[in-house]
Formats: C-alpha cells, sequence, structure tokens
C-alpha cells in the first residue's frame, strides 16, 4: 500500500515553488533611498532618479539582446554597439524626414514621429544584425578568441560604413515639440522624453518577460540557455531560436540607440562604443545569460552614473566599474547566475 | 651567438629572414639614408610599436586573452615621463622616476584586473579591461592639472637626447649628429632589446606553459600548473613591456596626450598589428609593425590617388576617401582571422615547411 503511495506522481500543486531571489532586486530601491542623503536636496534626487531610470531601461533594451545571445550560444558579440549607432543615425534620419510631424504640437504626432523612427531603426538593425550573424559570427562558433577578434573588426568595418553614409559629423537629434521641457511637480521638475523613455522601456520589458516565462517560444529561450545540448537532444534546433534571438537583440539594440540619441540630443558614431563600456559592465553584474540580472544591472548602472555624475563628474565611469567590482565580491558569477556557465 | 641571442627561435623561412634583416638595417640607416624629420618619426615610431604589439601578443597570441587595456598601460608609462618632466624637470633622475612609478602602477593595475576577473572567466577579461580602459581614459581627460588635459602635455627631456645638444656642427653623412639622432637609436635599440628579451621569455619553460594554456586550458590545468597564475603573469609581464614602450615614445615624442598613447584607436591599430603580423609569433610584431606604419603614411596618400577616379560612385566612392582607410584595413583584420590565423609570417613559415617536406 505505501509502495503505490510513493509511486504515484506528485501533482503540480505538491511541489514547491522555485526559491525567488528577492535580494538582488532589492538593490534598487535601497540605492535610490541611499543616494538621498547624498544627493542632499528632494528635487534634485527626485530628477536624478528618473534621469538614472531612463538611461537604465535604455541600456537594459541594448543589453537584454546581447546576454540572451551569449547564453544560448556562448557568442560574446563584442560588435553590438554598431547596432546602437546604426539605430541612432536611422532614427536621426527618419526624424529628420517626418519633420512636419515633430514639430506640430499634437502629442499624438510627436509619438508616432519617434514610434516611425524606433520601428525604421528596429527594422534596419534587426536586418543588419542577420546580415552579421551570418558573415561575421557563424564562422567561428565555439572559438571564443576568434569570437571577439572578428566582431570586433566587425564593429570597426561596419562603423568606417556608418562614417562614410552618414559623414563624419556629429548630428543633433531634436527631440520632438511636446516632448521638449519639463513636467513641474512643485520642486520637481521631470523631463518629458525621460517619462516617455521610462514608459517604454518598462513596457519593453514587461513584454519580454511575458514572452520569456508564459510563451513556448519563451520557455525554449529559457531551457537553451540552461542547457543547449538537452534542447536540441529533444528535437529542437536551437540555432534557429538563436539566429531569432540575434535579430531581435540587434533590434531592441537599434531601438535603443534611437532612444539613446533622443536621450542624448546628440548622435555620433562613438555612441556604439560608449554605450558597448556600459552595457559590459551591466551584463556583467546581472551574471552573463540572464535577462532579469541585466534588467537589475541596467537600473543600478544607470541610477548610479546619474548619482555619481552629479556628486562626483570626475569618477564618474569608475562608479560604474566600482559598482561592478562590489557586486562581482558578493556573487562571483553576476547578481543571477545561470546554471552551468 | 646569433641563435643564443634569438633565443633559438629563428624564423625558420628564409624570405621571413630576409624581410626581417631589411627592416633591421633599415631601421639603423634610416638617419643617414633618408634624413628628415619625417622618416626618422617614422622608424622610431615602427621600433616603439614592435615592442608594444609584441608585449601584446604575449598575451594575445602566446596566451591566447584578448585584452583592451593594453593602450592603458603605453599611457601610464608616456603619462609617467610626462608628468615627472614637468614636475621635477628635464633630468634623468625624473626619467627614473616617472618610469619606476609608472611600473609600480602598471603591475599593480594589471595584477588587480587580472586576478579580479580571470579567476572568473577569461572572457570577462575582455570585457572588464574594455571598461577600465574607458574609465581610465576619461579619468585621464579629467585631471587636467596633472595630465594637460585633451592638450595633452609638452616638456623637455635630458640635454643629451634634445635636438638642442649638438655633437659636433659637421654633418656626417648629411644627417646633424645632435640629440635627436642619439635618442632615435637609444629607442631603437633599447626596443631591440626588449624584443629579444620578450624571445627569451616565450621560448623559455614558462613561455611554453602559457603556450599549453592556450592550446588547451583544461589540460594544462590538469599536468598541476595553476592557469590564473601564468595568466596573470603573463598579463602582468605585457603591462610592463607596453610601459616602457610608452616611456620611450614619450621620450622620442616630447609630448603625451590622450590621442597619442590612450585612445581605443591605438588599440585597434594594436590589434591589427598583431593578427595582420601574425598572432603566436613575435616576429609578426615586427613585420606588422613596420607594414602598419607605413601603410599608415602612403596608404592614404594610395586612397586620394584612387579616389580621384571613382569619385562619382555615391557610397564606394565615399569608402575609398582617405579618411576611411581604417575601413580597409579592418577588413583585411577580419579576413586574415578566417583565412590567415597566424598571420603574414605563419603564411611565409607555411609556405618554408612545405618547400622542405617538397625536397626531402
Amino acid at each position: 500500500m505505501s509502495m503505490s503511495a510513493a509511486i504515484a506522481p506528485a501533482k503540480v500543486e505538491d511541489l514547491p515553488a522555485a526559491p525567488r531571489d528577492w535580494l538582488p532586486i532589492l538593490l534598487v530601491p535601497i540605492l535610490i533611498l541611499l543616494a538621498l542623503p547624498l544627493v542632499g536636496s528632494f528635487p534634485t534626487w527626485a530628477t536624478l532618479t528618473i534621469a538614472g531610470l531612463a538611461m537604465g531601461l535604455i541600456i537594459f533594451l541594448v543589453a537584454s539582446g546581447l546576454t540572451l545571445v551569449f547564453g544560448l550560444m556562448d557568442v560574446m558579440n563584442f560588435g553590438h554597439g554598431i547596432f546602437v549607432a546604426l539605430g541612432a543615425f536611422v532614427g536621426v534620419t527618419t526624424i529628420s524626414m517626418l519633420g512636419g510631424w515633430t514639430a506640430s504640437s499634437s502629442f499624438a504626432l510627436n509619438l508616432a514621429a519617434i514610434g516611425c523612427a524606433g520601428l525604421a531603426a528596429a527594422v534596419v538593425a534587426g536586418t543588419v544584425g542577420i546580415a552579421f550573424e551570418r558573415v561575421m559570427v557563424r564562422p567561428v562558433y565555439g572559438l571564443h578568441l576568434k569570437q571577439i577578434l572578428v566582431t570586433m573588426g566587425g564593429m570597426i568595418v561596419a562603423e568606417q560604413v556608418i562614417l562614410a553614409l552618414w559623414g563624419p559629423e556629429a548630428r543633433p537629434m531634436m527631440r520632438p515639440a511636446s516632448l521638449q521641457g519639463s513636467f513641474i511637480f512643485g520642486d520637481v521638475a521631470i523631463e518629458k522624453f525621460r517619462l516617455l523613455a521610462v514608459c517604454l522601456g518598462l513596457a519593453i520589458f514587461a513584454a519580454m518577460f511575458l514572452l520569456l516565462n508564459r510563451t513556448k517560444l519563451g520557455l525554449l529561450i529559457r531551457a537553451g540557455v540552461q542547457d543547449r545540448e538537452m534542447v536540441e537532444a529533444l528535437g529542437y534546433r536551437v540555432r534557429f531560436l538563436f539566429i531569432g534571438v540575434f535579430a531581435a537583440g540587434s533590434a531592441l539594440a537599434g531601438l535603443g540607440g534611437t532612444m539613446f540619441g533622443l536621450y542624448q540630443e546628440l548622435v555620433t558614431t562613438a555612441i556604439g562604443a560608449q554605450m558597448m563600456v556600459l552595457i559590459f559592465i551591466v551584463i556583467i553584474i546581472g551574471g552573463l545569460g540572464s535577462v532579469g540580472g541585466c534588467f537589475v544591472g541596467a537600473l543600478l548602472v544607470g541610477l548610479a552614473s546619474n548619482y555619481i555624475g552629479f556628486v562626483a563628474p570626475k569618477v564618474n565611469l569608475f562608479s560604474s566599474i566600482l559598482l561592478m567590482v562590489l557586486i562581482l565580491l558578493w556573487r562571483p558569477q553576476g547578481l543571477f547566475p545561470v546554471a552551468k556557465r | 651567438m646569433l641563435n643564443n641571442m634569438l633565443s633559438r627561435d629563428l624564423p625558420r623561412s628564409k624570405l621571413l629572414a630576409a624581410i626581417l634583416l631589411i627592416i633591421i638595417v633599415g631601421l639603423l640607416a634610416t638617419p643617414f639614408v633618408f634624413p628628415g624629420a619625417r622618416s626618422l618619426n617614422v622608424g622610431a615610431k615602427i621600433a616603439v610599436f614592435i615592442v608594444l604589439a609584441a608585449s601584446y601578443d604575449l598575451m594575445l597570441g602566446y596566451t591566447g586573452i584578448v585584452s583592451f587595456a593594453h593602450t592603458m598601460f603605453f599611457g601610464i608609462g608616456a603619462y609617467g615621463i610626462g608628468i615627472a618632466s614637468t614636475q621635477m624637470g628635464p633630468t634623468w633622475t625624473a626619467v627614473a622616476a616617472g618610469t619606476l612609478a609608472a611600473l609600480i602602477l602598471s603591475t599593480v593595475l594589471a595584477l588587480g584586473i587580472s586576478l579580479f576577473s580571470l579567476r572568473v572567466r577569461a572572457i570577462f577579461f575582455a570585457m572588464i579591461t574594455l571598461a577600465v580602459a574607458a574609465a581610465f581614459m576619461t579619468m585621464a581627460s579629467q585631471f587636467s592639472d596633472w595630465t594637460g588635459g585633451e592638450d595633452g602635455l609638452n616638456f623637455k627631456v635630458p640635454e643629451l637626447i634634445s635636438p638642442a645638444f649638438s655633437l659636433s656642427d659637421e654633418k656626417f653623412l648629411g644627417a646633424n649628429l645632435d640629440g635627436k639622432l642619439i635618442a632615435y637609436y637609444m629607442v631603437v635599440l633599447i626596443s631591440g632589446g626588449l624584443f629579444l628579451l620578450m624571445l627569451r621569455i616565450v621560448n623559455s619553460p614558462f613561455g611554453r606553459v602559457l603556450m599549453a594554456i592556450r592550446d588547451n586550458d583544461f589540460r594544462s590545468e590538469a599536468i598541476g600548473y595553476r592557469n590564473v597564475t601564468y595568466r596573470s603573469l603573463s598579463s602582468v609581464l605585457a603591462a610592463v613591456f607596453a610601459t616602457l614602450a610608452g616611456v620611450l615614445y614619450a621620450l622620442w615624442l616630447r609630448y603625451n596626450g590622450p590621442g597619442t598613447t590612450l585612445s581605443f584607436d591605438i588599440m585597434i591599430d594594436v590589434l591589427l598589428i598583431v593578427v595582420i603580423g601574425g598572432m603566436g609569433t613575435l616576429y609578426g610584431a615586427v613585420v606588422g609593425s613596420t607594414l602598419f606604419n607605413i601603410a599608415q603614411g602612403y596608404l592614404q596618400d594610395l586612397l586620394k590617388l584612387a579616389q580621384g577616379n571613382i569619385d562619382s560612385l555615391p557610397v564606394i566612392g565615399a569608402l575609398f576617401h582617405p579618411d576611411r582607410w581604417l575601413f580597409w584595413l579592418g577588413l583585411l583584420f577580419v579576413l586574415s582571422v578566417y583565412f590567415f590565423p597566424f598571420g603574414i609570417v605563419g603564411k611565409l613559415r607555411a609556405g618554408a615547411l612545405a618547400k622542405t617536406r617538397r625536397s626531402a
């Protein structure tokens, strides 16, 4: 009797829930609260916090694709920054073509202009991403050293092509009329565009979270990150998944480029390399291959660089590195280590 | 004796030996054969970049780890001389103090970065060095009281190697016998010495362990070598040699700024030199650096010529613009990683090997 009871399969409800690791997520509110006495005045702090969140979410857009690509196929794409630069330049061109829409004071038309620019950037960057995967990455699977060299070389070449197409001058990137200026709540001034960036970033994060956690495709991607060979043994072609993720990651990087261009209101070819540094710090902090970790890491880096940029501008970039060092001392594999890697 | 000097690591290809000989004789004869400031500058730059590229190859080609912070160490060496010379005046004491301080800083930084990142995973190293180098560069331009910011530092060097010093008023074979000439030979000879020292290192038992780690890190660990220790030592050694290269470069130029030693463009140049010349062969650094520095001066002229003919085509014409010369080098870089992983030197050696096999 007791034997058969032991053999009976456990019901789903009987299984213990997977333990959630809340500690890293708590770091974000802790950092925000710690910064308040450091910054001193509440209105400045609120402005900096929104700016940090906006920047963090833009970084997340760009970094999420890179970390998934690494998780799935063990490919570290050092040329990822080129999609950012490409997206920014396509965005500039699109927005300047839609001059009528951006100049009008109608919020809907302005939003449509940004939407078109983002879409164009995503489509172009995604297409180039597929080509980049085919030409640059595919011949060097499994060879880390060559991957780094080839993708870096690809970045050099692509950067020169962008320079040839758009010219070497920095392009100013105007925000549409109704997104210029700030909302004023009492003493607190919040730039309208930053608020939009926060909303957009959160929406995309939510969509990605649902896709990864609630669909079969997402299940396969997550499983592939955990153990590629097992998923292949079950009959799924992780290679196709990978191409899809690579294209989607490049498209998101392109969108992130447009947003970052609007955030800085200036676009240069250096935008890609500039962002690459932050992206690497973010995905190392998050744990290579982890999207959740990438999200937390991006917010931390965005916030820290805005706070420190205000308190001690000279050591701004070192603040992100210091943050990374501290987190790696605490968890050497990043905030959310991915199994096996 | 030659065999001992080259640490029994001979060129192993007649053509390569001939090319190396031409480069050495060319560097030594430059002041007399091609007098003029421009050719002297190119010669000194070739010599310094041989050391810089060879030290990078110590990591990339011999140990199999990619660093993007190599120019940071190059810059530390150059800033060491620059800052010491501006603060202490143009004396040899200042040169010694600057070099020593730079070497200590480089060693500590390299050791810190390696122990921190190589302990976890080798790919961390590439990413972390990229971040640290970027941060270091912004810091160098921020602390402008010391570093001169974006403008850099102009400083005086000890009298013996400054252009004002003169051995004799008469010209010898068309060259002025002045401090500039002494400085040139100092740079070239010290570079040669450093190169031979590195050749000694990679051909020592220590160098063999590095190559074992490069080829199969799992196995070398299993045999009983601590990969982390060896990889870290290799990156520290590379940093030390890069610092010395920076010292030489600053003494030669009597100027240092972020664009001359620290910038990421120089990092890319070094990558191109090492890969095109040949990874894992120090001679590749010699060939690559010579080729690159000559190309840098003259490829642009060639492109100007080409542009005149196809200027009418929209995008292609823009790619032949003299400023786009990095495009062509980048293309060459990618192609050589795919098709000639051991670069020019590897190709020459393979050719020589095939020939001896045929005749045997």
